[in-house]
């Protein structure tokens, strides 16, 4: 890779920022090093088995066969309700404004009046109970075929959730468990009627504080009543005009709208892949700013802990061994890891083994895992500070209310083993076990499955948006409640279902689910695996052949 | 999946070919237009094939023995 010319290049820049020339090796990266370090080699390696299996061709082709088809069909709908043959039942303009630019002509909302409408009974269903490991639905029938519904009255019971982020089941209403809250309600009350700036800062709020840096093993943290409001609103607080934003291809709606908001350059690099961002890496070093070269004033990498979507890991030890390497700022958005993954439910940076000083904002939400809501950014004193002051989520908004502030104590305490018990522990290694055995019977099925092994997000890959919808319905026959997301939360030929194993499922009903997901797999045809699957983990699991370039 | 009888197997076959052309998500109105369409181009296909390919088989046989026969007949003028 880097050659002594291109050294000879790299050189000035990098001793202006203090990079001590030898850290420059053959391929670039700290890895070999860090791999003989403590205990990072064993975890690394392990966790870089992530494939994303292509389905066969032919499956490409009959899902573009298939919206092809719904297209026209589209089309024909469209051209009957523009003359007047069918009643319209969606937005529309005005008779007066009639000849203005239109409002609702663009794909999306073509995509939505004649795709979603016809089959969105299998989204937004009123749900009656806890979301726990089973829950209950009410009915709704269609009389006009999805415009609009109404319910029958009845209730579904016991429906298995597939569904939920409900990863350690702390969304539960066993009344021991919920005592505290219960009496911080007596205390505090339910409403806050403030901001943390003005006198809405509770007592509690700091309590929270204190153990969420305790926790994660950092100087120190602050909280916000939103998961989407802690990114959107601190990435514009952390970073400006002038900046550089790297973020990851496949990053939440909330990371893209933050980086958007805060008005510095962005640029994607390919999902986890580490040459993609050491290129954009080097050009930024190198070349500066756009037209004036000068040199950006921060570069901040945006990756997240485990992809909702993908259910892939982020490469952590690699990400921070480039980010050393050029000066780099690491954004960690750990939504879905924190409380999930880790020996003892710390996140990826426990997974990785990973100093958590060298990861420079860490960010969690507190809905996941935590079966609260909120979210929390956690660092060095300075930043945190600094973020009190200038984050408009600390100064607007409202301060996070006093129950769900005592719901995520005592998750925490409980992960912790500060409440006496060993129930969080109990809970982690029973989500690392639900995890592995369930993602290793799917592919032993033969579904296409995403992501990596450890991860307790499972993408069973569908496809073709009729077999998506049938999907959906046939579960639900069999009482069990799955998510299917299709375009736009994900690529137009890659419709998925996406499972959430909880802590909370016992074994019966994995069991369950992978008898029907094998039942409805054979209906519909969606094992389109073509891995010959081997019951033992690689034994020559060498290393990504990307890095020896 | 075990099928009791022909029935069921042929109607297993018919949500397969509803769910990879996508008119599973259809109206029935429309799955009958889309229907009707698909069989009157294959009724057409199989129509023009029995019409019209026996007898440009026999035409492109006829050209090509055409061919092959007259080198023989032409080797067997310049020996004799």
């Amino acid at each position: 890779m880097a050659t002594t010319a291109a050294d000879g290049n790299l050189k000035p820049y990098l001793r202006k920022n203090g990079v001590k020339c030898e850290h420059i090796g053959k391929n670039g990266y700290h890895n070999h090093k860090e791999k003989n370090g403590q205990g990072t080699g064993v975890a690394s390696r392990r966790h870089k088995h992530e494939p994303f299996e292509q389905a066969p061709m032919y499956v490409a082709v009959l899902t573009y066969l298939g919206f092809g088809i719904v297209t026209l069909f589209g089309y024909l709908r469209d051209f009957l309700r523009a003359v007047g043959l069918e009643k319209c039942n969606i937005a529309q303009e005005r008779e007066k404004q009639k000849d203005f630019v239109p409002l609702y002509q663009d794909f999306e909302n073509f995509y939505t009046r004649n795709l979603y409408m016809r089959v969105r009974d299998n989204w937004n269903r009123p749900i009656c109970s806890l979301p726990g490991p089973v829950f209950d639905l009410m009915e709704r029938v269609s009389d006009d075929y999805n415009w609009t519904f109404r319910f029958t009255g009845k209730t579904i019971h016991d429906v298995i959730n597939m569904g939920s982020y409900n990863y350690l089941g702390f969304a539960e209403n066993n009344a021991d468990f919920l005592k505290t809250v219960a009496d911080k309600v007596r205390q505090y009350g339910v409403g806050v009627c403030s901001t943390r700036q003005e006198i809405g800062n509770l007592s509690i709020h700091e309590e929270l504080e204190q153990l969420v840096a305790n926790f994660l093993g950092v100087e120190s943290a602050m909280t916000y009543g939103m998961g989407f409001a802690t990114n959107s609103m601190n990435i514009p607080a952390l970073v400006g005009k002038g900046c550089l934003i790297l973020s990851d291809e496949l990053n939440h709606t909330s990371l893209i709208l933050g980086a958007r908001l805060s008005g510095a350059t962005i640029r994607v690099f390919k999902h986890n892949n580490m040459q993609s961002l050491e290129k954009m890496l080097k050009e930024a070093v190198c070349s500066g700013q756009p037209r004036t070269h000068r040199p950006w004033k921060k570069i901040l990498i945006v990756v997240e802990g485990i992809y909702s979507m993908e259910g892939s890991v982020v490469r952590l030890p690699e990400v921070i061994a480039l980010k050393k390497k050029y000066k780099a700022y690491l954004y960690l958005d750990e939504a879905h890891s924190i409380g999930a993954v880790g020996q003892t439910g710390r996140g990826v940076t426990e997974l990785f083994n990973v100093n958590t000083a060298d990861v420079d904002v860490m960010m969690g939400t507190f809905t996941k895992s935590f079966g609260a809501s909120g979210g929390y950014i956690a660092g060095k004193k300075e930043l945190v500070d600094y973020l009190r002051t200038h984050s408009h989520s600390a100064v607007y908004a409202t301060a996070m209310s006093p129950p769900a502030t005592e719901q995520i104590i005592r998750a925490m305490k409980c992960i912790m083993g500060k409440d006496g018990s060993t129930e969080g522990m109990r809970r982690i290694r029973q989500l690392a076990e639900n995890a592995k055995y369930f993602r290793s019977r799917l592919k032993e099925m033969g579904f296409i499955i995403y992501g990596n092994d450890d991860s307790p997000v499972v993408p069973v890959l569908l496809y073709m948006p009729a077999k998506v919808v049938a999907f959906a319905r046939e579960m639900l026959a069999r009482k069990i409640g799955v998510v299917v997301v299709g375009f736009p939360a994900t690529p137009i030929t890659e419709a998925r279902a996406r499972f959430c194993v909880s802590a909370a499922h016992t074994r019966d009903m994995l069991n369950q689910v992978l008898d029907c997901m094998n039942e409805v797999g054979d209906l519909l045809c969606l094992k389109f695996s073509r891995r010959k699957y081997s019951p033992q983990p690689d034994l020559c699991d060498e290393t990504d052949f990307e890095l020896d370039s | 999946m075990n099928f009791k009888n022909l029935r069921e197997y042929l109607a297993w076959l018919y949500y397969q070919y509803l769910l990879i052309t996508g008119i599973y998500v259809l109206e029935p109105w429309e799955k009958s237009i889309f229907n009707s369409i698909l069989f009157s181009a294959i009724a057409m296909v199989v129509y023009t094939s029995y019409v019209f390919v026996p007898i440009h088989v026999r035409l492109a046989l006829e050209f090509f023995l055409g061919i092959f026969g007259g080198q023989l007949e032409s080797t067997m003028a310049l020996m004799t």
